[in-house]
């Protein structure tokens, strides 16, 4: 399949390219929620991946077959079981996290099916969230976009919300990066400042 | 009814093949011949071209009209065609009459050159495996290598994943469509009592009925009817029929009163018109027989081993003869073979039948996956 690369992709999505780091070329990959397909396609054009791309929505089925990537179209809630246990090098969950009913069951699934996970979320600890609860309001931000009344998310975390997930569910913390909301790196106090939250892990043994 | 998007008439073509066909039953055919269709131009490369393997019911015919029946449209031409999904723009598409079959190809309605009789009811039976090798004699004859893909829906789909199975170097892509690895006990019941239905009638005479110049046409009708309803989903039913009466009164009587039962009765009376009761059992029988896993312990990541074709596999959601979660056996078994797979479950109300509609976004979704084929 020829497919033209997007060059724009990595500055329209720096999320994006804060992953494709962590991922080593050639490597076999399932992105949980791939939405349009777009990073699974980065990730192949930059990285050289094989894998697919798991979504349920047909709008973005679609534009995953236009993109040209693998994608099966599958209900995350209902689990991995077309996937094979240990049959991928990283199982990736870009911003999807938050949307999910059955948080913890995600987790472990890809804990199974993967050697590694990779989990972005928006970080619902930074101080512009806590200053509008604060307030007395529900957060609306650059990475929470939506009202209390029309939100797909319905997991919010923090930081710390999300670690102590983690050692719950035998999840080893491999790495993590943490972004402002101009996609800059943050190093001090990183559940105050950081809009978003990203992190490599694996199955603890 | 010609659109500017229809293959406009077209014409069967026919060959003949001497060479022998051993068939997986232990028996051969010592010789044959084919009926087949094609569509748009084969290019210098020969890389473009695509093979439409057909269900139970279907033919050759996938686009298209005959010059002498405007009313004979292919039964996939919303599929095929110039500027559609499977574009005969750019693609080279085949469509080919099954062995066994009754639209021009060696069946059980044909003489047999041994006895100058019409084979009936000694005509071998076939599968899905002998029908690849048939098509794959076909295809010699035309000059194609490779495919660049094989597409089917039903047992169409059957013998699409047959061909990456038996000759995986030949197919680039296999468009699986409304099918499934092998049918379950429920289904092999339904095609059981459709054959009970066509042997148990006393015109069959045993599958000898052309001898006495006649048809089955009470079996045929009545398998037809029973198929007919495992086509459709309970839901689309309703919404086409529902309890409509053709009269304003119930008749407290057993003729037809309601709007179902006489549609039943006209698509089954139709089909005993056009179709060879004999086929019907060969056809049904080898949708039965189909099962590549049973070579491997029932181990179907184990038969995939072989293939090497890129796959799109689709499912209806309202599917209930071929569900989606048989659909999603075959993905399991690829994607444990590391094939590039897409699979599609697209919402749909019309059941099985989903295949031959254009329902929610399915002719996109293939359309996009043909055009990222490579010719």
């Amino acid at each position: 399949m020829t497919n033209t690369p997007a060059p724009s992709t990595l500055a329209l999505r720096p999320d994006f390219a804060a992953i494709a780091e962590w991922i080593k070329p050639g490597a076999k990959i399932l992105d949980l929620g791939c939405g349009d397909g777009s990073l699974l396609r980065y990730l192949r054009d930059t990285r050289n991946v094989f894998g697919y791309g798991v979504e349920i929505d047909e709008a973005n089925l679609l534009k995953c077959f236009r993109n040209g990537i693998n994608v099966i179209q599958n209900d995350l809630e209902a689990g991995l079981s077309s996937f094979a246990s240990d049959s991928f090098d990283y199982v990736i969950l870009s911003q999807t996290l938050q949307a999910m009913r059955h948080t913890e069951g995600i987790i472990q699934e890809m804990l199974r099916v993967g050697k590694e996970g990779i989990v972005s979320f928006p970080n619902f600890g930074n101080w512009k969230n806590r200053m509008q609860v604060i307030s007395g309001r529900m957060p609306v931000s650059e990475t929470l976009p939506y009202r209390w009344y029309n939100t797909p998310n319905i997991h919010l975390c923090t930081l710390g919300d999300f670690e102590e997930l983690c050692q719950q569910c035998d999840a080893r913390i491999l790495e993590r990066k943490v972004m402002s909301n101009h996609y800059r790196p943050v190093n001090s106090l990183p559940n105050l400042r950081g809009m978003l939250a990203f992190y490599r892990f694996e199955r603890r043994t | 009814m010609q659109d500017s998007k229809s293959v406009g008439v077209v014409t069967p073509q026919y060959v003949q093949i001497d060479k022998p066909l051993q068939l997986k039953s232990g028996l051969s055919l010592e010789s044959y011949h084919l009926v087949y269709e094609t569509y748009g131009q084969l290019n210098a490369a020969r890389s473009n071209a695509i093979l439409i393997c057909h269900a139970l019911s279907g033919s050759h015919h996938v686009a298209g009209v005959y010059a002498e029946n405007e009313k004979s449209i292919g039964w996939w031409d919303n599929m095929v065609g110039p500027g559609k999904p499977i574009d005969t723009n750019r693609f080279f598409v085949i469509g080919v009459n099954n062995l066994g079959g009754c639209h021009g190809s060696t069946g059980p309605a044909s003489i047999d050159p041994r006895t100058g009789k019409h084979y009936g009811a000694s005509f071998p039976v076939v599968t899905v495996e002998d029908w690849v090798e048939a098509q794959a004699q076909l295809a010699e004859h035309l000059g194609i290598e490779q495919f660049a893909a094989i597409v089917g829906g039903s047992l169409g789909g059957m013998q699409a994943m047959q061909w990456t199975l038996d000759y995986p170097e030949s197919v680039r892509h296999a468009l699986v469509i409304a099918a499934a690895p092998k049918l379950t006990a429920q289904n092999i019941a339904f095609n059981d009592v459709a054959r009970q239905a066509i042997m148990t009638d006393q015109e069959f005479y045993g599958g000898n009925f052309y001898a006495y110049d006649t048809l089955p046409r009470r079996g045929l009708r009545l398998a037809r009817m029973l198929g007919h309803i495992t086509y459709l989903s309970d839901d689309s039913m309703a919404a086409k029929f529902g309890r409509s009466l053709r009269k304003d009164e119930l008749s407290f009587g057993f003729d037809v009163e309601f709007e179902i039962e006489s549609y039943l009765r006209y698509q089954g009376d139709k089909f005993a018109d056009l179709f060879d009761a004999n086929s019907y059992l060969l056809m049904t029988k080898a949708l039965d027989y189909f099962d590549p896993a049973a070579a491997y312990g029932g181990d179907l990541s184990a038969a995939f081993r072989a293939a090497k074709a890129n796959f799109l596999v689709v499912s209806f959601t309202s599917d209930w003869r071929f569900s989606p979660q048989r659909s999603q056996e075959i993905v399991k078994a690829l994607l444990d073979n590391e094939l590039n797979v897409s699979y599609a479950e697209i919402s749909s109300s019309h059941g099985h039948d989903s295949f031959l509609m254009e329902p929610s976004c399915y002719h996109q979704l293939v359309r996009a996956y043909m055009d990222n084929i490579t010719i």
